[in-house]
């Protein structure tokens, strides 16, 4: 009978003294590339999807608010409701939050200020075109309805 | 005296990877890649109560209507729609059309590529040229969020396949365009040249919604 038997001087082991090395590398990755969100989102957001998206160019210029149904619908009611920094407001606290925001800009940049609105899907026209009209009494006109992308 | 002989303590670090796999995880999970992308507007500035309304004198073929009631019901240009995809290629044909096209819309045309020219039918009924053409989109109160995107997005889509076209580009990269940069804002400028983004979102009526 012949020999079968080979024997093989590699070994079959794969060196892991560079894992640790990896691993850092994608954790200072995420580190870096997270954003600790400054505000709770206290409302529903499941932001629609789109093709046609555009990036903010200057992200100092822009604000959000945010709008949907209440997290706590036992607490605030079902009824979509907007969100500006932590707290609910009024379609009349809009001008207000607006003029705040513009407040913290440089005087040349006041009319640049954007509006990035997170609205969820299963909200309806309404309270959108109300935020829209008191955008346009502040003179704050530039809008972004804030979307994420569509594969298709 | 130095104390010789000694060997020097070492760490272990076999563990090293863990404890990097557990913040790694941590991170992982707690991270929200900023998406801070969408469909851009600018609103038109605050009518004058002084004024009154400008008297509209636009011809009817110069405007292509789509109307979305509060059950989410599409109708385009008095037709029913089901479909908003189609909505994209509709809106190419009817800015494309040059019905009536004066002498610097039809130097507009001419410099055209041959895959715009094919979409213009020179239509009696649709709109005389681009910069006459308005796409007027009006919802309801009552209208669901969703619709309005898709139907936004559809109308942008038409207009940036149109501008990306001019130039050679997709229309995502015509929307990367980055106009900081001298050459790119250059290409931008070109290809939105006599095409303006005339899309009239109206206010939207009150029959369904709060």
């Amino acid at each position: 009978m012949a020999k079968f038997k080979k024997k093989s001087k590699t070994s079959q082991d794969i060196p892991t003294a560079a894992l640790p090395d990896i691993i850092f590398m994608l954790l200072f990755f995420f580190m870096v590339t997270t954003v600790l969100r400054e505000s709770t989102i206290m409302v529903k957001q499941s932001i629609p999807k789109a093709t046609q998206l555009r990036k903010l160019e200057q992200k100092k210029l822009v604000s959000y608010l945010y709008v949907g149904k209440p997290t706590d619908t036992k607490k605030f009611g079902a009824e979509p409701k907007i969100q500006a920094n932590d707290a609910f407001i009024e379609i009349e606290g809009i001008i207000q939050f607006i003029e705040e925001e513009k407040g913290k800009l440089a005087e040349n940049e006041k009319d640049q200020i954007t509006i990035s609105i997170k609205v969820d899907d299963e909200t309806k026209m309404g309270i959108v075109a109300d935020i829209q009209e008191k955008m346009r009494d502040v003179n704050a006109r530039k809008l972004m309805y804030a979307a994420s992308r569509r594969a298709d | 005296m130095a104390r010789s002989g000694r060997k020097l303590p070492a760490i272990n670090s076999s563990s090293m990877a863990d404890i990097a796999f557990l913040l790694l995880v941590f991170f992982l999970v707690t991270t929200t890649i900023a998406t801070d992308k969408g469909l851009t507007l600018t609103l038109p500035p605050k009518a004058d109560p002084n004024e009154p309304p400008p008297d509209i004198t636009k011809n009817q073929r110069n405007i292509f209507k789509i109307l979305v009631n509060s059950s989410d019901r599409i109708l385009v240009e008095d037709e029913p729609l089901t479909d908003v995809t189609e909505l994209r290629s509709m809106v190419k044909e009817f800015i494309l059309n040059f019905g009536k096209a004066d002498q610097d819309a039809q130097d507009l045309y001419n410099t055209l590529p041959q895959s715009l020219k094919a979409l213009s039918q020179q239509s009696e009924s649709s709109s005389d040229f681009p910069k006459e053409a308005v796409v007027s989109f009006k919802a309801d109160r009552g209208t669901s969020y969703d619709i309005y995107i898709a139907i936004l997005d559809e109308l942008q889509g038409a207009f940036y396949e149109i501008y990306g076209e001019r130039i050679g580009l997709t229309a995502d990269e015509f929307r990367g365009l980055d106009r900081k940069k001298p050459a790119e804002n250059e290409k931008y400028k070109k290809a939105r040249d006599g095409f303006p983004m005339n899309i009239s979102i109206a206010e939207p009526t009150k029959i369904g919604g709060n």
